[in-house]
């Protein structure tokens, strides 16, 4: 598969990032592999494989957000996982500024912590639930040696308090808070160990609209006082427009489009893409006329046939897609803009 | 990278109340949890009783237990004796009394014995897993293969008898259950995102196991042991009644009950009090197990 | 779809109110609420979590267990009045006459029974006549009316080896084998990925047609409603704030609840600017405030909205708002 490109994220409309990192290439992931062995029968032989994800690769560069986006069983989580250690890695290669992440794992967990995290989806079961919010905090700093005593208390606070939150609820266990003041504790939790990239899975998906409005904004805040990068997954498309500058679509194990989001979604070319964003809901209710609506459900990863992913549900698939896989091209479209598909819309 | 601080700072003084603070609300909805349920509150009287028993022997104790008056042996409940005399002549009442000491002795060393260790053991198994898993669980699987009175009985006779030895014995039948209990418990919460977290901010497996698993699976191990505290102590009777446990003179109730038994038809205070004891004792633990449940359960606090 | 809309409220609840009796004290979870469905249209209930559009659609069914109660109000069905029903009888409603999908279909799906079977059983359960054959067999045209590719094979499968939108298809089609008159769905697609999602409007769409039920949607999701729906009533905190047609409350919502909601959706606004959100957050409903119940967080917000419950006043023909902003007057 062919590398992706590297990409200037800044945009002509907008005014550039401060600081003189910006552009530079934080994270490169080059044909990442995970494979889960389904094990089953009398002698627990590997009986099928679960690809989840099959061959990505993928640029961030410093201050960005990239967005992550496709339906369960895309891969997108163990994507964010594999970039934390949360999930075994069978090929492929991760570089954070140039060092290797997958090498050694125990002795580099700790040196990724302070590097890269991640914020769980679910607010209700990412926080341990016997512990005060001073200890689900300051448990990174005591862990990577970085602070002791009340200078924990101290700088949980300080933490707490860029969230939102304060003194009072410093003391308290997640079972007084909601789903929102949750996920400000997660991030909180995450952001005292001053990261440099910040893996979202789907940080909002279980918010109120309401509540994800706000924390969103407060996302967005942060990234510019911190100035960090962040992955963003969801499944939810009209948040992902609106917090991502770049964007990647991935169905089953594969990217089948990168590029600029606002160029991704005023013209889609890949056919997955296409059916993607006409299935949104729209509450102008005007979309339904012109919907592509794609049969069947989408295959599992197991034990994938050869050729393209998409080829089982694809509108216009031809022989040559359930031979070949087809790697992310320009196919004669904005350089930034890249598409895996052999048959792709004209740019 | 900026540099955070706090809005306002954080003084010393400051900490320790909003931490004192947090703790009595902790505990102050404990006790509303507690008081919810009458249940549970009948058993921890019950409990309670038994400690301040136990601690006020001698002060309620209306004789010397290991007196023999033989002119006055199995005696009927009297204003004298309470309870009634044994068949040496000792007064059960007194006897009773003093047989709590040993009663509350044996199921608390058991607890912090065989309790710590299952835990340990099962957490150990369920978080690493493989080859380590398998060993550990086979010889828990081992032990519960046997029922745990019989298991004890072989230990405390390979030991010899007396009570630290039947202690012992009841100890090592008990952790495997522990152990298992556990282990179920880690495996539930290993995969969960709260423990995932703590592994993305760099822990170990160490500090995983004994500070985070373990204090989820504290709850549910708490209320088994108090719910064991009766199984315990009647295994412990069982083995004083066997002659494997408490030796005589003791006031063990267990013991007493055994001693009783050739006269049960005609004198039957001899064994019955001491059984009586026994069996609310028990219940008292039962009761206050099922209560611990709720009150040990974050989701019950929800605000 | 017009055609079918008679002016028959085929449901009307009025006043309805429904309270929790927890051990931290009263959740007010409905306040008299008022709220009614013509026969052959499509009624969607949105708003955020804890507004109660999941508690009405319970309490309509009578399917609210202690330590909840319904409290006061009544429940126009036909005609009758369901909540004043033995439990016998509303039994006989439930799943024949009146019948709810919820959201996720693996967990309202009996695990232990193969699929087929619960469809038929639940013509079986309405409809004493029925042998199992005949049951069955209108079971297989409900699945293949459903898409359910090859409905023979399929309904020996259980629940668990189903994807999550074949599951939903049997729950559809276990809801509306029985020809419902009103159909109620707890937030159908939520749990359903965005492609499937678009299967199943377009299926529920259709068959609702086709069978002619009337529908009660509950969604959070204002795109789905807005394609579903004739008409939308929007909740918050226990309270119907604004009612009317899709299109009307959409595009020109009058209440200020609605109004912030619009703006919040991401979709709807450009990437540079800043997200709109309604400030505050949505009221314990232990002690909700005095009067209405959006006005600590109404950027409108009057002294009287402090004090007063506003009054539901109509604006035209079928767009009724909760606010005294629109108070003639």
């Amino acid at each position: 598969m062919e590398r992706s490109q590297s990409l200037e994220p800044s945009r002509p409309d907008r005014a550039p990032a401060s600081g003189a990192e910006r552009g530079e290439v934080l994270l490169d992931v080059v044909d990442l592999r995970v494979d889960f062995p389904l094990r089953g029968g009398l002698m627990m032989r590997v009986q099928a494989t679960v690809r989840a994800l099959n061959g990505v690769s993928l640029q961030l560069s410093r201050g960005e957000v990239l967005g992550l986006v496709g339906e369960s069983g895309c891969g997108k989580t163990t994507f964010g996982r594999a970039l934390v250690g949360l999930s075994p890695v069978t090929g492929g290669s991760i570089h954070f500024k140039g060092q290797d992440v997958l090498a050694e794992a125990q002795r580099q967990d700790r040196t990724r912590a302070l590097k890269i995290q991640l914020i769980f989806q679910d607010p209700y079961a990412s926080l341990h639930p016997r512990k005060q919010v001073r200890d689900l905090i300051g448990e990174g700093l005591r862990i990577n040696g970085l602070a002791e005593g009340e200078e924990v208390d101290r700088r949980c606070l300080a933490i707490l308090q860029r969230v939102g939150l304060g003194v009072d609820h410093l003391y308290r266990y997640p079972h007084e808070f909601s789903g929102g003041q949750r996920q400000r504790i997660a991030l909180a939790r995450a952001l005292v160990l001053h990261p440099e990239l910040l893996v979202l899975d789907e940080p909002t998906s279980a918010l109120d609209v309401s509540v994800q409005a706000q924390t969103l904004n407060l996302l967005k805040e942060l990234k510019r006082e911190l100035k960090l990068t962040y992955l963003f997954i969801s499944h939810d498309l009209g948040v992902v427009r609106y917090m991502s500058d770049r964007i990647a679509v991935m169905y089953l194990g594969n990217i089948v489009e990168l590029g600029q989001t606002r160029e991704v979604f005023s013209s889609p070319r890949h056919p997955y893409t296409r059916s993607l964003l006409s299935a949104l809901p729209s509450v102008h209710g005007d979309k339904r006329l012109n919907r592509v609506v794609l049969e069947g459900d989408p295959p599992t990863p197991i034990d994938p046939p050869p050729g393209c992913p998409f080829a089982g549900r694809c509108p216009k698939v031809q022989a040559l897609c359930r031979q070949d896989n087809p790697s992310l091209s320009t196919h004669g479209g904005a350089p930034s803009h890249q598409i895996a598909c052999h048959y792709p819309e004209a740019p | 990278m900026a540099e955070i601080t706090a809005k306002d700072a954080l003084n010393h003084d400051e900490i320790r109340r909003l931490r004192l603070d947090a703790r009595r609300r902790y505990l102050r909805d404990s006790y509303v949890l507690w008081r919810r349920n009458p249940i549970t509150v009948v058993g921890t009287l019950i409990i309670l009783t038994l400690l301040l028993i136990a601690a006020a022997a001698p002060l309620l104790a209306t004789h010397d237990p290991y007196n023999q008056i033989l002119a006055e042996r199995l005696l009927p409940p009297s204003a004298d004796y309470w309870f009634g005399s044994d068949n040496l002549g000792r007064d059960i009442y007194s006897r009773v009394i003093h047989g709590s000491r040993l009663t509350l002795m044996i199921a608390i060393l058991v607890a912090i014995t065989s309790g710590p260790l299952g835990l340990m053991i099962g957490v150990v198994a369920g978080y690493l897993g493989g080859a380590v898993d398998e060993i550990l669980m086979r010889v828990a699987d081992i032990f519960l293969a046997f029922p745990k009175l019989i298991l004890a009985i072989a230990f405390a006779a390979a030991l010899g008898a007396g009570l630290e030895n039947a202690i012992l014995a009841i100890a090592i039948a008990n952790w495997p259950g522990y152990a298992r209990l556990a282990r179920a418990e880690t495996l539930a919460v290993r995969n969960s995102d709260y423990i995932q977290a703590i592994r993305v901010l760099g822990a170990g497996r160490l500090r995983i196991m004994f500070l985070h698993v373990t204090p989820m699976c504290l709850s549910t191990l708490i209320v088994r042991v108090s719910l064991d505290m009766g199984a315990i102590i009647l295994i412990a009777a069982g083995l004083g009644f066997l002659g494997l446990g408490a030796q005589p003179p003791s006031p063990e109730w267990g013991l007493m009950v055994s001693d009783g038994r050739n006269y049960i038809v005609d004198q039957w205070w001899v064994s019955t009090l001491p059984g009586t004891a026994i069996l609310i004792v028990v219940l008292g633990f039962n009761l206050v197990g099922d209560g611990l449940r709720d009150i040990l359960d974050p989701h019950q606090r929800q605000s | 779809m017009d055609a079918r809309v008679t002016n028959q409220p085929l449901l009307r609840v009025e006043d309805l109110c429904i309270r929790f009796y927890t051990l931290r004290g009263v959740v007010h979870a409905l306040d008299e609420i008022t709220l009614h469905v013509n026969t052959g249209e499509s009624v969607g209930i949105v708003g955020e979590t804890g507004c109660g559009k999941s508690i009405t659609a319970r309490g309509i069914l009578r399917l609210i267990d202690p330590p909840g109660r319904i409290v006061k109000g009544t429940v126009n069905f036909e005609g009758t009045d369901l909540l004043s029903l033995s439990e016998r009888d509303i039994r006989k409603i439930r799943g024949s006459q009146i019948s709810m999908i919820m959201q996720e279909p693996k967990m309202s799906l009996n695990p232990s029974m193969r699929v087929g079977k619960q469809v038929a059983e639940t013509l079986m359960v309405h409809d004493r006549s029925l042998n199992k054959r005949a049951a069955r067999a209108q079971a297989l045209e409900m699945l293949a009316a459903v898409a359910i590719p090859d409905p023979g094979r399929m309904s020996r499968r259980y629940p668990h080896e189903l994807s999550g939108g074949m599951a939903q298809r049997i729950m559809i089609a276990m809801m509306l084998v029985t020809r419902p008159k009103l159909l109620i769905a707890d937030e159908p697609t939520s749990a359903l990925d965005v492609t499937i999602q678009a299967q199943i409007i377009d299926l529920m769409n259709d068959l609702i047609e086709q069978i002619g039920s009337s529908v009660l949607m509950i969604s959070h999701d204002l795109g789905v409603v807005a394609e579903t729906c004739d008409r939308v009533i929007v909740m918050y905190a226990g309270n119907v704030v604004e009612s009317g047609r899709v299109t009307d409350v959409l595009r020109d919502p009058q209440h200020p609840y609605t109004q912030g909601l619009l703006k919040t959706l991401p979709d709807q606004v450009d990437a540079d600017d800043v997200l709109f959100s309604i400030e505050g957050t949505v009221p314990s409903l232990l002690a909700p405030p005095t009067g209405c119940r959006f006005a600590p967080r109404c950027p409108h917000v009057m002294e009287r909205c402090r004090v007063e419950v506003p009054p539901i006043t109509p604006l035209s023909s079928d767009h009724d708002v909760s606010c005294f902003l629109h108070e003639p007057g």
